[in-house]
């Protein structure tokens, strides 16, 4: 403080040039908020406006054909794997966060391994080795002769099966994550008040752990409405089958719409269920949060019983068929039958890294721009509006697609009313437009959460303190904001890029002809029972997705290490 | 010109006023200091003037421009006023003399660099230029966060409890170097705090605040010595209260007389006067004649001793002693009112609430 500062002026020409520049309130940050929440909301309003036309004809055509077994497949479907990925999920957590006995802290990362494995590809090497002509059958017959009995492979039980497999990852982080931040205080006062271990698990952790449970299920629930590849190898009717096949095979839009409607009906039915099992009861809990339930040592049978149970899971979920697919794609590689040199894998590998590439960049700006307008504004309609943007994610892709399509249908025809032969041409069945709209619908949440969560790590004070400093809304972004959440948008990349690569029923939906990306690839070549030639891209897709995943582990051991 | 004007601004929470229809203005250079318990609307006033909330009615003005109100709007970052958090909020990602030089977009580059190395200069930090602000200390961060506030020069500086992270020995210094800058650069201020100690050292003017309204605004010594009502009383320092009854222009309490303030002289109401416990002085019981008061209690505070006492009404007074004296408690002793300024008179307490008037009016 030694130096004497000059007499202030008062009228610096920075000041008066401050001073000239108006005023405004950002309707235009709120009103961008508002247009990306439209975005993404019109696909959702345009099945949803289809449904509610009522079209009496067309639903008598279909409950007098295939409505009543699509109904009835796709409720066996979601309660088979309902059970299937509660047992799995919540009784492995349960087993690996509780237990110790040989292996049990590696399984606790490891079970998280099939996420890795979409669905798809998991149908088809299960497929390719139970079938007739698989192995297992093979070498049956060849034992106990032609006539040997062995359950219908392709068939809905083995269809909630696979499916359970690969979707029970979901249910195990959530309720995994519940039960380490419980607090052991409660289940010790449920203990001290008399109750047995098990008593105490199932009347104390169990509903604590309710919210989790109904969370992991319903994610589980939305995926296996979306999926059609997979349950169509198991000749699986579900509605979300009957969308593609109405669409694809007759191009009967107004059938495919309507059944979207019930795909969607079916979506709305799960939150609600879940928002039910939540529940007026407040989980929020006070002490020792965070250091989770005292672990009890196994002993004896029962330590390798509880090893066996997550060896056998993760082989059959994640170790078998990747070693399968691996044996497949090597020994293409030693007959040089392999279709790494064919062009097309060069080709559709481009198509599905570009399309990923596009759509997650696109995210990353929309989910950007969303969460700093929330900043700039914190009004209430931007709060409203910003949380629309996020809807897709709980939409089943199915819907999404098929919204895509009557959304720019509609387009076509105002276009052509305003005098536009041919509307918007063929700019979506054409082009890898629909595509690209879809995948921002569907993905923009995970984006937006991505980034959101790096927002509550800057403070208001800051964002405050730069706008007071003269910065605009746009310099606030630009200098600060996208420097301090630079982590949330690699993020939201990563894992935009890498769903949009494994996402499989929007681009056989919406692909325009010609256009294959690998995942549509692996799915054509299973469904002409090519195993072999669809091991390729089949792992390809498996590797890209163990990023996020191996990404995942790592943060939960960092955090599980304390 | 005023560096800023208040005209009837309010701020509704829902159906809770968090400023009510408020009123203040400051002159170029003062210091103002916004005092109040947590919740009495003092950072939302803050954050009015800022710009960082939209008042639901009337304007704010800010080296005479309107900001806010009659339909004008200026967002925060078109307001020209400096603001300083708690947290200082400097931006982790750029070295001292980018966060100085943030707010100095409109200068030319080799004139934003002198203007940093100036600004720098003036709080003695100029090694520290290239340094992330996570390798300064709770102090230094302080420091910088306030150059670069004032770097730009603004009409006014904010500032919402600047130094309540900082260590307690570090607070004095830095509050007094804060003030030191605030004086050379000129810059009107207004300094939120919730210690009236703090309130009371470093504003030109204090101003209390309570559910949203200034109770009571005016430089610290009569903000102190004669607050307005039990509240400003009591909110800024320990204060008990006597009955008093006015005789001619002499006030007489239990504790003895003194000399009525001379807009009081005539006034008909029942009247009470705040006592501070430094300003009642202790004998000790003569020879022969019993001590109206008794010791009921005594507190060692280091430098002092605060003994409770009963006067023989039962009312308790309290009065700080040097540590050299020590009654035991239950010491007879006589009590009386040593003021050596005119005294807060106020409309009696308990007689208003004994009237059925809400005693909320104080």
């Amino acid at each position: 403080m030694s130096t004497t500062a000059p007499a202030p002026p008062r009228a610096t020409p920075e000041r008066l040039a401050r001073a000239r520049r108006g005023t405004g309130r950002r309707f235009g940050w709120t009103l961008l908020v508002g247009a990306v929440a439209v975005f993404v909301v019109i696909p959702v309003a345009e099945v949803t406006a289809g449904v509610l036309t009522p079209t009496p004809d067309l639903w008598a055509r279909l409950w007098s054909t295939v409505l009543p077994g699509m109904l009835g497949d796709t409720l066996a479907l979601m309660f088979g794997v309902t059970v299937g990925t509660l047992v799995l999920g919540a009784g492995l957590a349960w087993l690996v966060t509780v237990h110790s006995f040989p292996g049990s802290r590696i399984f606790r990362w490891l079970l998280v391994l099939p996420l890795a494995m979409p669905a798809y590809v998991l149908g088809f090497v299960f497929l390719a080795i139970f079938d007739a002509p698989g192995p297992i059958q093979t070498g049956l017959r060849a034992m106990f002769g032609q006539d040997v009995w062995f359950p219908d492979v392709r068939s809905l039980p083995a269809a909630a099966l696979v499916l359970s497999l690969a979707l029970y990852p979901y249910v195990y982080l959530l309720v995994r994550s519940a039960l380490l931040e419980q607090a052991p205080a409660t289940f010790d006062a449920a203990r001290t008040l008399g109750a047995s271990r098990t008593r105490a698990a199932v009347r104390v952790v169990l509903p604590l752990a309710r919210p989790s449970l109904a969370a992991g299920l319903a994610l589980v629930l939305m995926e296996t409405l979306t999926d059609f590849a997979t349950v169509s190898y198991f000749n699986v009717q579900t509605v979300s089958v009957g969308v593609y096949q109405v669409w694809k095979g007759q191009f009967d839009r107004a059938a495919a719409t309507e059944l979207a409607g019930l795909v969607l009906l079916f979506a709305v039915a799960v939150i609600a269920v879940e928002r039910l099992l939540r529940g007026r009861a407040r989980y929020h809990q006070k002490g020792g949060r965070g250091r989770g339930l005292a672990t009890v040592r196994l002993t004896g049978a029962h330590r390798w019983l509880a090893t066996g149970t997550c060896v056998a899971v993760l082989a059959a979920a994640f170790g078998l068929p990747a070693a399968q697919l691996l044996w497949w794609a090597g020994g293409d590689l030693l007959t040089g039958a392999t279709n790494l040199l064919d062009p097309r894998y060069a080709g559709y590998l481009t198509n599905s890294l570009i399309v990923g590439a596009v759509a997650a960049a696109s995210c990353a700006v929309i989910g950007l721009l969303v969460a700093h307008s929330t900043r700039m504004t914190g009004g209430k309609i931007t709060t409203i509006a910003a949380h629309a943007t996020t809807v897709g994610y709980a939409i089943p892709g199915v819907v999404v697609a098929i919204g895509v399509l009557i959304a720019f249908a509609h387009l076509d025809t105002a276009l052509e009313a305003l005098g536009v032969p041919g509307g918007t041409g063929l700019l979506v069945t054409g082009s890898v437009i629909g595509i690209m709209y879809a995948y921002i619908v569907r993905f923009l949440a995970l984006s937006y959460h991505s980034i959101d969560a790096s927002f509550t790590k800057v403070s208001p004070a800051m964002t405050a303190s730069a706008l007071s400093l003269g910065a605009s809304p746009a310099r606030v972004l630009g200098r600060v904001h996208l420097p301090l959440v630079r982590t949330g948008v690699v993020t939201a990349l990563v894992l935009v890029t890498i769903d949009a690569l494994k996402e499989l029923p929007i681009v056989l939906l919406l692909r325009p002809f010609g256009f294959d990306t690998l995942s549509v690839w692996t799915y054509q070549l299973a469904s002409e029972n090519r195993w072999e030639s669809a091991a390729l891209p089949a792992l390809t897709i498996v590797a890209v997705a163990l990023v996020p995943v191996v990404l995942l582990i790592g943060k939960d051991r960092l955090e599980g290490a304390r | 010109m005023n560096a800023l004007e208040l005209d009837g601004v309010r701020k509704d929470y829902g159906s809770v006023p968090a400023v009510a229809a408020l009123d203040l203005r400051l002159d170029e250079g003062e210091v103002l200091a916004l005092v109040g318990p947590s919740g009495c609307g003092k950072s939302t006033l803050l954050r009015l003037i800022a710009g960082l909330e939209e008042p639901d009615a009337g304007t704010v003005q800010i080296g005479g421009r309107t900001v806010a109100g009659g339909g004008v709007w200026y967002p925060p970052e078109r307001r020209d006023v400096g603001i300083v958090f708690q947290d200082h909020a400097l931006f982790p990602h750029l070295t001292v003399a980018a966060n100085v030089a943030f707010g100095l977009t409109e200068l030319s580059g080799a004139e934003r660099k002198s203007r940093v190395t100036e600004a720098l200069a003036m709080i003695s930090m100029e090694r520290l230029a290239e340094r992330y602000p996570h390798e300064l200390s709770g102090g230094e961060q302080q420091r910088v966060a306030l150059t670069r506030a004032l770097a730009p020069r603004p009409e006014l500086l904010l500032l919402d409890e600047p130094f309540s992270n900082l260590d307690r020995h570090l607070r004095a210094q830095i509050r007094a170097d804060t003030m030191d800058l605030l004086r050379k650069t000129g810059t009107a201020a207004v300094f939120v705090t919730h210690d009236q100690a703090e309130a009371l050292a470093i504003g030109d003017r204090v101003a209390v605040m309570r559910a949203g309204r200034i109770e009571q605004l005016g430089a610290p010594e009569p903000v102190f010595h004669t607050p307005a009502n039990r509240f400003v009383a009591t909110f800024m320092g320990d204060a008990d209260f006597l009955p008093a009854e006015l005789t001619g222009d002499t006030l007489v309490t239990e504790a003895g007389s003194v000399r009525a303030p001379d807009d009081v002289v005539g006034r008909a109401d029942a009247l009470e006067v705040m006592v501070r416990p430094h300003e009642v002085v202790l004998r000790p019981a003569d020879n022969g004649t019993a001590g109206t008061a008794r010791v009921v209690d005594t507190e060692f505070q280091g430098g002092f001793i605060l003994h409770t006492i009963t006067l023989e009404s039962g009312r308790r007074l309290r009065s700080l002693q040097p540590h050299t004296t020590h009654y035991p408690i239950g010491t007879r002793l006589h009590a009386e009112l040593s003021y050596g300024h005119p005294p807060a008179v106020l409309p009696d307490h308990d007689a208003i609430a004994t009237n059925g008037h809400p005693a909320a009016r104080w």
